[in-house]
């Protein structure tokens, strides 16, 4: 592994030997937290691929049917510096997230990895957390709400901001209570409410101005669909967050996971290597270019 | 909440890009307002008369919907305001408005601001600057829930983007 950037999120290499074969791990449980998203517990590896960072993916294969890169959303149990339990939320959209999300306790999982940037969210030591998540956004930072659980006195305010399509599209409803009272502050909106909805509707950018942030001290973490990250980017810069403490994950076609194919290409970054997590002084100008 | 409406004006950035005396005239239009929770404000289709800056609480602006009752379109909370139907013609509501949660607010004679804009011009303007980037905010917004963003591919249809011609 190499060190970690100072400008930028961390980039940790992936242990050669785990980067091309996939490991057999076991699915432990599998919850639904939506109608079509679930999170599968991943264990009992025989040959554990290394320890994940917060933000850091996985390649997942579904045997017989194909891989796709998988964020990690929880923070596993990584005893010894390998991954001896995983956390994953995915959602069916398409052949290969199909046959996972059907995957049951018990059956088998390819895991390639880890692979990418992280969060690194050790370096907002001492600094208020923004975390702006949309859809299932939520998934990839819900390891760093963990991570400054866990460590909580390091850390100034945890403000996590969240938007989803609908009520019943949230992701871990069950676990905001608890976040709530571990001291994060916690709102909610939807595109689209029902009736029992009492909450807020409307743009996760609308959450930002009550949260009443504090610029000069805060680092944000986003991720969602490319555009609303623009948007929301860019509603915490006008609040004078600098681009360089905006750091959002992205999403591209990623193939091998180490740089070498290429399909992931974003510009002058390869994703897979050079993100998912990527601060927004490098990333925000790509994420314009069209064709990108 | 307490105090003078020319005071709570003031602690509002709404309004910050008013001068004093704009703020001062602003105010003698005001009304120190609550609303328990559940209180319908207006309806679509009705007389917009006021419009509000949101101290404390929330509203819910809505659209009935026949079948469906009325749907939320969106929420708004302290530090905003409430309405601008009322600085154009028909001055009608396009949207209902019901009180989510106990809200305190300035209320605002709309007839009299706009007779204040019409007869002071520099004041005319700075409302005009203080509501126009809520108005852009908000259109922008609804633009970006019309993507449909955290849809999934099945639940979206796609635009055909091939050559107009071929």
């Amino acid at each position: 592994m190499t060190g970690q950037r100072t400008a930028s999120p961390a980039l940790i290499e992936p242990a050669a030997e785990t980067a091309a074969v996939p490991r057999f791990y076991r699915v432990a449980s599998r919850r639904e937290d939506t109608a079509d998203t679930v999170t599968l517990e991943l264990t009992e590896p025989a040959q554990p691929v290394p320890a994940f960072a917060p933000g850091q993916f996985a390649m997942l294969t579904a045997f017989g049917v194909g891989e796709v890169p998988i964020s990690v959303s929880g923070l596993g149990d990584s005893g010894g510096g390998r991954a001896r339990r995983l956390e994953h939320t995915l959602r069916a959209v398409g052949a290969v997230t199909r046959a996972l999300h059907a995957a049951p306790p018990g059956s088998l999982i390819g895991v390639r990895g880890p692979f990418g940037t992280s969060w690194d969210v050790a370096s907002a030591s001492g600094r208020d957390l923004v975390i702006v998540a949309g859809g299932i956004g939520l998934a990839p930072l819900r390891p760093v709400v963990l991570t400054a659980l866990a460590d909580r006195s390091r850390y100034g305010r945890i403000v996590l901001l969240t938007g989803a399509r609908t009520p019943g599209d949230l992701l871990y409803t069950d676990e905001l209570d608890r976040w709530r009272r571990g001291g994060v502050e916690v709102a909610i909106t939807v595109d689209r409410a029902d009736s029992g909805w009492s909450g807020q509707v409307g743009l996760v950018t609308a959450l930002i101005e009550p949260a009443g942030l504090a610029p000069d001290n805060s680092v944000a973490f986003v991720c969602g669909p490319d555009v609303m990250m623009r948007f929301t980017a860019d509603a915490l810069a006008a609040r004078g967050i600098p681009a360089s403490r905006i750091r959002v994950s992205l999403e591209r076609n990623m193939r091998c996971g180490v740089g070498w194919c290429g399909h992931c290409q974003l510009g002058p970054l390869l994703v897979c290597r050079d993100g998912p997590v990527v601060s927004c002084d490098r990333a925000a100008a790509l994420m314009r270019v069209r064709g990108l | 909440m307490t105090g003078t409406v020319a005071a709570r004006l003031s602690a509002q950035p709404f309004f910050a890009a008013l001068t004093d005396s704009q703020r001062g005239a602003l105010a003698e239009d005001g009304t120190a307002v609550t609303f328990a929770a559940g209180k319908r404000l207006f309806d679509e289709g009705g007389v917009a008369d006021m419009f509000w800056l949101m101290e404390q609480g929330g509203i819910a602006l809505d659209m009935r919907v026949p079948g469906r009752g009325d749907q939320i379109v969106e929420t708004l909370g302290p530090g905003t305001v409430l309405g601008w139907s009322w600085l154009h013609r028909p001055y009608r509501w396009h949207f209902g408005a019901v009180a989510r949660l106990a809200t305190t607010a300035i209320a605002f004679d709309a007839a009299s601001v706009r007779r204040r804009c019409d007869a002071d011009p520099a004041f005319g303007y700075a409302m005009l600057r203080a509501f126009t980037p809520v108005i852009t905010e908000r259109l922008q917004a609804t633009r970006l829930r019309l993507l449909d963003l955290y849809a999934a591919p099945s639940q979206v249809r796609h635009a055909d983007i091939g050559p107009v011609n071929a």
